[in-house]
């Protein structure tokens, strides 16, 4: 089994939300997989969330929104990227988002959304599974 | 010597003391069969005994150490008869949407049985910033109710009389203009300032450990705390200045110690900074109360509102040389554990919440939120709101537990775990005071820090199996039928837009000028905040624009995160 690829995350909370307890376990089971983390903490916009992804030159972009904000930010960090042409940086999340919800974001281009429940192993082994090293 | 009992016919000693039944009855039974695998131990991980008996309490007799109820230390109760005088207050949070959308909700639990108000707001609002704010896009009316100008307010309270309710708010960075608008509000419907009872939670110390939800830094952002103590000590003397909270700090992941150690180190640095102020002890200590989280352990969640009680009446007496008894008085509101609820099984959360809340009324709690089974998935269905109401009512009525004061009082196990929890918190309290206090505490991170390792600690035990949560790592099946949630309408956000644009319009533009020139004039000058707040909230003024108006004098917090 080839080892486990070292990637370069960004993670934060996007929008006023400031419930960080969620987040910080998911930075944590990450950096301790072996992966990069850039933590960002609170209370991004998705302007600083899409300038840090491109000046951190990461892989992927995890945020946490329980706020139930999630259908205007999460949206708008994709076009965001789209628009400064780094939309192959991925962007999966978690929180407080309706099952009913959840379509709607991965069409808008989320790879992957974790509800509550979720284990650290289950992100942990997704992230493995479906985040790759950008070519730099 | 005691005798050998290994020999005895299985169960037929009478043993004379622990260690008897130890070496004879126990260690037979162990032998045909081992314990579980364990281990046991609470929720936040303290370890438990197999027994508690007479031996495991301390040297002092139990009456010394417990005290009676209403009298000092108060282990057993602030009030001489508790729920035979009066039964807790049934006080739901509740706030979504529009002003009138959370008026109806607020009549709806009336109507159900309720017997006090509780506010949430959304999070602009929580944040001191307008529905018009860039960082409020997506956020309107999601958290909690929109609260933008007076007229929101005056909406919000429509039909319901200020001085037949208490409101409790939970606002805390911008709880002194909150706290305005009420003001202005009873004065609109005639209602004199010293007939309102309520609570603002206006506990921003734990916003900078847990909540997050700040516009300051910590030390002007205490002035502004002692102002509101200082203004309702001359005209609002029924109201609670502060619900010191350890709930949020639960949740956010602390063992039930740190919850209990934390707040009171936070009690403290508010008394002080009362004292710093030129205030009375025993003037304003009286209308301090806090508010703790019920969490799953039945018995940890007892033995830490004992201790906190003892604690607290402890500290304001022989620390702060209060002499009022009702200085000495812990008095609480509770809330169910939000982040012990799981999305999975929804329904399992009636049952959750029914052990929280009985911990909470053995507990001895004067006021009590139960959280509803959709917790975990969005804001309460009216549905699931009333079952959660219901249960407090089941309790208080069928249960039997409001029939005497402190049944715990006297366990063994309760009593031992009482003075354990006391101990490790004191230890706890003793090495912030070591730091500076709080703040010095706040600012070098250290309750953060102690606050995600408990969480990410918490996680690991969860994610090992070695915690169990039914439904989610064990006894996992089909899901019911999802419960029908509550949905946030889109359109609230451009609504209440509009609103605010009118209110703009309307109002006097130069009267908000002054009013808000005043404010910031007050704040450099050192005067009370709340008088100027008053007219600015009263000329229409917006929370964001009254809140702002005060960062160029006290600047704004920014958080090192710490992982």
């Amino acid at each position: 089994m080839s080892a486990r690829q070292r990637l370069r995350l960004l993670v934060g909370k996007v929008g006023l939300d400031g419930h960080d307890r969620g987040v910080k376990i998911i930075a944590r089971a990450l950096r301790d997989a072996g992966h990069e983390v850039i933590y960002t903490g609170l209370h991004q916009t998705p302007e600083m969330v899409v300038q840090t992804a491109i000046q951190e030159d990461v892989d992927a972009v995890s945020l946490s929104i329980l706020s139930g904000a999630h259908n205007h930010l999460l949206p708008r960090v994709l076009e965001l990227l789209r628009e400064q042409g780094a939309d192959d940086i991925v962007v999966f999340g978690g929180g407080i988002i309706p099952d009913e919800d959840i379509p709607g974001l991965k069409a808008a281009g989320v790879l992957e959304i974790f509800t509550p429940g979720a284990s650290t192993e289950q992100v942990v082994s997704w992230v493995d599974a479906n985040v790759k090293a950008r070519r730099r | 010597m005691s005798k050998d009992r290994a020999n005895d016919a299985p169960g037929t000693a009478t043993s004379a003391s622990r260690r008897e039944w130890s070496e004879g009855t126990l260690r037979q039974a162990l032998a045909r069969r081992a314990e579980r695998a364990g281990p046991f131990s609470t929720v936040s991980s303290l370890p438990i005994e197999r027994l508690y008996t007479a031996e495991d309490l301390g040297p002092e007799p139990l009456g010394g150490h417990l005290g009676f109820p209403g009298e000092y230390p108060f282990t057993r109760g602030i009030h001489p008869t508790m729920y035979r005088g009066r039964l807790w207050t049934m006080r739901q949070f509740a706030g979504f949407g529009s002003a009138a959308d959370t008026n109806a909700r607020f009549k709806y639990l009336l109507d159900h049985g309720q017997t006090g108000l509780s506010v949430a707001f959304d999070l602009p609002t929580l944040m001191g910033r307008d529905s018009d704010d860039e960082l409020a896009r997506g956020e309107v009316g999601r958290e909690g109710v929109a609260i933008d100008t007076l007229d929101d307010m005056e909406r919000l309270f429509e039909g319901i009389p200020l001085d037949r309710v208490s409101t409790s708010m939970t606002i805390n960075a911008p709880a002194a203009v909150l706290f305005a608008m009420y003001l202005a509000v009873a004065e609109k419907q005639g209602v004199p300032l010293e007939r309102l009872t309520g609570t603002v939670q206006n506990d921003i110390l734990k916003e900078y450990i847990a909540q997050k939800e700040w516009i300051y830094p910590p030390r002007p952002s205490l002035r502004i705390v002692t102002d509101l103590i200082a203004f309702c000590l001359r005209r609002v003397p029924k109201w609670n200045t502060i619900s010191i909270s350890g709930y949020h700090i639960r949740e956010a992941g602390s063992t039930a110690v740190q919850e209990l150690a934390f707040t009171l180190a936070d009690g403290i640095t508010y008394v002080q900074a009362g004292i710093e102020a030129g205030l009375e002890v025993d003037a304003f200590a009286p209308r301090l109360s806090f508010f703790w989280n019920s969490h799953n352990d039945f018995f940890e969640e007892v033995a830490k509102l004992r201790a906190a009680r003892r604690m607290w009446a402890r500290i304001l007496r022989e620390r702060f040389g209060a002499r009022n008894a009702e200085s000495w008085k812990l008095r609480f509101h509770t809330q169910t554990a939000g982040c012990s609820l799981t999305a999975q099984q929804p329904y399992n959360n009636i049952v959750r919440v029914t052990v929280q809340a009985l911990a909470a009324v053995v507990g001895g709690t004067q006021s009590l939120h139960t959280d509803s089974y959709d917790e975990a998935l969005a804001l309460p269905g009216d549905h699931a709101v009333t079952v959660a109401l219901r249960t407090q009512q089941i309790l208080a009525e069928e249960s039997g537990v409001a029939n005497t004061i402190d049944p715990l009082g006297g366990s063994y196990f309760v009593e031992a775990l009482t003075d354990r929890i006391e101990r490790e918190a004191l230890e706890i309290i003793d090495r912030i005071e070591r730091m500076g206090g709080m703040v010095a505490a706040i600012e070098a991170g250290f309750p953060q820090r102690e606050i995600a390792e408990a969480a990410y600690r918490y996680q690991r035990q969860v994610d090992a199996g070695e915690k169990t949560i039914v439904g989610v790592n064990r006894h996992l099946g089909d899901d019911e039928r999802r419960p029908g949630l509550l949905k946030i309408d889109a359109a609230i956000e451009p609504e209440q837009l509009r609103r605010l644009e009118q209110i703009r319009a309307r109002r006097d533009a130069g009267r908000v000028e002054r009013a808000l020139a005043a404010l910031r004039a007050a704040a450099g000058d050192g005067d009370n905040l709340i008088p100027p707040m008053l007219e600015a909230v009263r000329a229409y003024a917006s929370v964001g624009e009254v809140c702002r108006a005060l960062i160029p004098v006290f600047g704004s917090y920014r958080e090192v995160a710490v992982l």
